[in-house]
């Protein structure tokens, strides 16, 4: 069953959960909605089109990653690299509702990077209908190792 | 009168002694190696959610050699001590026995606090930081960005300056710092270390604003 899944993190953002059950599903026939904070928690038989579950909080939500085949999340860091992590499609939503706020930039630099495709709550649904996912490219993760390497070096651990 | 000028001329002298150390201190620390001795006490700043999510995967890398680990969170966070403890737990697994204690200071800023008051709060966590930081003595203190951070480093630099015990200190600016150093890594920079950033181009851009070079004694990796 092709599944969507939709992640805030910690934030609220009821804006993307109202634009993501309201429209029609565009091949997907399950939705997942982690909703965070936000006011809204769509009832299981509040969307007709498609399966729909919800919740707000999970200790782990790497089990819903693994089986989504294309991830919706805000802009949050921990949320993207998890999803990109999961090495799963990434569509990230920006709220233009916050202002200033600094995790924009990495999901700015991973959408120059081609990492993931990135839009606005207005643009959802145009994204959703154009979006070419083939065109992504994998995200690397990082090396920690790298740092772990250079430290025992500088610090003159043996 | 003849008291008031040897006031002054203590206090200037106090002040004089005080910035050669500091300068003394933060010189030599590239060429202070406390592995040689064995192992490392590190106290790591973990802060506050995606902070402590990062410098986790950080510490993941970090052999047996970097023991005892002395984990600070924020008083008002929740979720970092449950993480932590998960992450140690699984590393006592693969370490025949590990060490590791969690302590609690006040946040010395909010999210979203206003410049003034965080002023206030950070003296604040000091006042904690202080004696945390004496009483542990660690080498090193590692962190990656929330406010938290700055009393600690401060303590760290503290401890150098009294010539107690030189305290390494080692930042690295969190991946979402792509284009501009956070605040705390700017306050940070002339006072760490090793200081490491994780984007090629805030490495290219803050070494031109920083008007250092890179491959001096601060370092990038990606």
């Amino acid at each position: 069953m092709k599944t969507v899944f939709v992640t805030v993190g910690t934030t609220k953002f009821d804006e993307l959960i109202e634009n993501v059950t309201s429209k029609e599903a565009h091949g997907y026939e399950r939705l997942v909605l982690q909703v965070g904070r936000g006011s809204l928690l769509p009832t299981v038989d509040s969307c007709l089109h498609i399966r729909l579950e919800a919740f707000r909080f999970k200790d782990s939500i790497a089990e819903d990653m693994k089986q989504a085949d294309l991830i919706i999340s805000h802009a949050g860091a921990g949320s993207c690299l998890e999803a990109l992590g999961a090495g799963k499609p990434l569509l990230v939503v920006v709220n233009d509702k916050l202002m200033d706020n600094h995790q924009l930039e990495l999901a700015a630099q991973l959408h120059m990077d081609s990492h993931l495709l990135y839009c606005t709550c207005s643009t959802l649904i145009q994204t959703l209908r154009s979006m070419d996912l083939s065109a992504l490219q994998p995200f690397l993760p990082g090396q920690p190792r790298k740092f772990a390497t250079f430290l025992d070096k500088a610090l003159g651990v043996r | 009168m003849v008291v008031l000028l040897g006031a002054v001329f203590a206090v200037v002298f106090i002040c004089l002694l005080f910035f050669i150390r500091l300068y003394i201190v933060v010189k030599t620390g590239a060429k202070y190696k406390p592995g040689n001795k064995g192992q490392i006490a590190v106290l790591v700043v973990a802060g506050s959610g995606g902070h402590t999510t990062e410098v986790l995967r950080l510490m993941e890398c970090l052999s047996a050699a970097y023991t005892p680990r002395h984990y600070v969170i924020a008083d008002t966070d929740r979720m970092s001590e449950e993480k932590i403890c998960t992450f140690e737990n699984s590393k006592q697994c693969s370490d025949s026995e590990s060490q590791f204690t969690i302590h609690r200071i006040p946040r010395s800023r909010e999210v979203h606090q206003s410049w003034n008051s965080s002023v206030v709060s950070t003296l604040n966590a000091l006042r904690y930081s202080l004696p945390l930081v004496f009483r542990l003595r660690p080498d090193m203190v590692l962190c990656n960005g929330p406010g938290t951070c700055i009393p600690l480093c401060v303590a760290g630099l503290l401890l150098g300056i009294l010539g107690m015990k030189k305290v390494l200190l080692v930042y690295v600016e969190s991946i979402c710092r792509v284009q501009t150093l956070s605040l705390t890594g700017k306050i940070l920079y002339p006072i760490s270390d090793y200081f490491f950033v994780q984007w090629s181009s805030l490495r290219d851009s803050f070494f031109k604003y920083a008007g250092k070079d890179g491959s001096t004694c601060k370092n990038t990796f990606l």
